[in-house]
């Protein structure tokens, strides 16, 4: 890759991830993650990694970003929510990041990058054919069991989303019943009240307002 | 020199698909009119000297600079940036997505063997498919960004709706990559190149017509035209996620939307109705039925290839026109009820045929 499509695209990938972490509106700071992500695919198509890159864009910025965004924007997360109000969070939020930059800059340290001057690509290198091979003899093993930790996810997010359901529909029952109990409480509260009338009419009930004979609808749940 | 030929094919193709849309602009307002018995727009005139009424030259003209020289309004408390970013969120993977889709085969200059298409690329399919999804930001953001409730209603009806689709128009691509063994769209239209049974030109609707119904009923609603217009759906949503755009940011989004309509007659032609083959004719020497020189046939492959792009959006068109809007749990029943399942279980066949088949060599 020449030199001068590296470093402004570099840059850009580079000012994605700053504005991650530096954007103060949480919508703002998933655009900025949407623009790193593209910037890897691109450096991917750069590597001849064609089939990665298109992956990379179907699934992270095609499928979780637009997940983020829904729900940043369902929720409606204000700016800077929470964070500042508890240094806590803060200081453990600042170790783990310490933690992971330590681990990382180890592992690029402790790593060697082979030499790739000169080295030329075979005319099959990176096209799919190539990697479904390799995908389906060599790793299968990862290949599947990574097939199987999705579906456990997928089987789990439906259970646990179907309980909440169930909840709420036992919920609504209970509140409809409860709704009912009320009503009947109050037909009865007007019973009373109607007989107490008769009684004011014919005039011999003792006088007592009609504030006392609603009182126990309010208390009744 | 690579250089030059990329970059003159990738001006080309973005001049076309530009044009296209514009155009398109012009046909749906003529359309709708002589479909609903109308004369349609009439009233644009060069200075009232032109003779008679050039309507697509005046209209196409009057139409921008219209909307071109409106005020650019953005509602207070709206996020400025994000407000102005989320239309060209929208038009930029619409207008990109044609540059893998291949426009005739390869022509012979000076020695130089030059694919017709603007990227020649391994991964062709998945491209489309990953610029498809990118449409959604443009959508999102621009609820969310301009701070009011309809809009924001509308982008997530038309975030949701496009998700949905989505699946259901992967999975028919799906069965299509397995029919032709490739990603690369050139690949899979060398591959309709032949005959069926001596007679049928051998395309991909012959082979899958459930995949194609499906991909051209996703394709339009991740266009987002009636009858899934439920996003914009201006009887219950003012406008939807555009209702606080004007002038020239409304522009872009209108343009994306005729964008889309170019992208996936592109795609659907591509496909399942031989990109550039034209039917029974073939270069020297390949045993088609009738053989041309080089030069004249990809003439008539470039014209092919227009025709059938035009034609299917012409009958995006005439499906906008016709039919009437989905209410929003039949849109959401007939993506995830109806295509979906329906579309899987041609994806099995299909894989379950050409393993059969190929066993059986």
């Amino acid at each position: 890759m020449s030199a001068f499509l590296f470093y402004p695209l570099a840059a850009c990938a580079l000012a994605g991830a700053l504005g991650v972490v530096l954007a103060r509106n949480p919508v703002r700071s998933a655009l900025s993650l949407v623009v790193t992500l593209f910037f890897l695919a691109v450096f991917y198509v750069f590597l001849q990694a064609h089939l990665v890159a298109a992956l990379q864009i179907i699934v992270y910025a095609g499928a979780v970003m637009v997940l983020f965004l829904f729900v940043i924007t369902l929720l409606n997360l204000e700016s800077d929510s929470g964070v500042r109000e508890r240094p806590a969070l803060a200081a453990a939020g600042f170790l783990a990041g310490a933690v992971v930059a330590i681990l990382l800059a180890k592992g690029l340290l402790d790593s060697t990058v082979p030499d790739a001057r000169g080295v030329t690509l075979g005319e099959t290198f990176g096209t799919t054919k190539v990697l479904a091979r390799q995908l389906f003899s060599e790793y299968l093993v990862a290949f599947e069991l990574t097939s199987i930790l999705l579906l456990v996810a997928v089987v789990g997010a439906v259970v646990l989303a179907k309980r909440t359901v169930e909840e709420g529909e036992r919920d609504e029952a209970r509140t409809m019943a409860a709704a009912e109990a009320e009503t009947e409480a109050a037909h009865r509260v007007i019973a009373a009240h109607e007989a107490a009338h008769d009684h004011l009419d014919h005039g011999h009930a003792p006088h007592s307002g009609p504030g006392h004979v609603h009182a126990p609808a309010g208390g009744h749940h | 020199m690579d250089w030059v030929i990329g970059g003159i094919k990738s001006l080309a193709v973005l001049f076309m698909v530009l044009n296209v849309s514009a155009f398109l602009l012009w046909i749906e307002r003529k359309g709708s009119a002589l479909i609903q018995n109308r004369i349609g727009a009439n009233r644009a005139n060069l200075l009232g000297v032109m003779p008679f009424n050039l309507g697509f030259v005046n209209t196409l003209m009057a139409d921008p600079l219209k909307l071109f020289t409106k005020e650019d309004f953005v509602p207070d408390k709206a996020d400025r940036l994000v407000h102005s970013l989320a239309p060209f969120l929208s038009l930029f993977p619409a207008v990109i997505t044609f540059a893998a889709i291949p426009f005739g085969d390869t022509i012979e200059i000076g020695g130089r063997v030059i694919e017709l298409q603007a990227v020649s690329l391994d991964v062709g399919v998945l491209y489309i498919s990953a610029m498809v999804s990118m449409g959604v930001y443009g959508v999102v953001l621009s609820g969310w960004a301009s701070n009011n409730r309809w809009a924001l209603l509308g982008s997530i009806r038309g975030s949701a709706q496009m998700i949905s689709y989505e699946l259901a128009m992967g999975i028919s691509i799906v069965s299509m990559i397995l029919l032709y063994g490739t990603l690369d769209l050139q690949e899979m239209v060398r591959a309709q190149g032949g005959l069926l049974f001596g007679f049928l030109p051998a395309w991909g609707v012959f082979y899958q017509p459930i995949a194609f119904i499906i991909l051209l009923v996703a394709g339009i609603a991740e266009s987002k035209r009636v009858p899934f217009d439920l996003p914009e759906a201006e009887s219950e949503l003012i406008a939807g996620y555009y209702t606080e755009y004007s002038g020239g940011k409304q522009a872009a989004f209108m343009l994306s939307d005729f964008a889309e309509i170019v992208m996936v007659s592109g795609l659907v032609t591509t496909l399942f109705f031989g990109g550039w083959q034209v039917p029974y004719l073939g270069k020297e020497g390949s045993g088609s039925p009738i053989e041309l020189g080089s030069l004249l046939l990809t003439v008539l492959q470039l014209g092919a290839f227009t025709i059938k792009v035009l034609f299917f959006c012409w009958l995006q068109i005439l499906v906008r026109w016709t039919v009437p809007r989905f209410r929003y749990d039949q849109l959401m029943s007939l993506g995830w009820k109806a295509m979906m399942p329906i579309a899987l279980v041609n994806m099995f066949l299909t894989a379950l045929v050409i393993l059969l088949v190929e066993q059986s060599r």
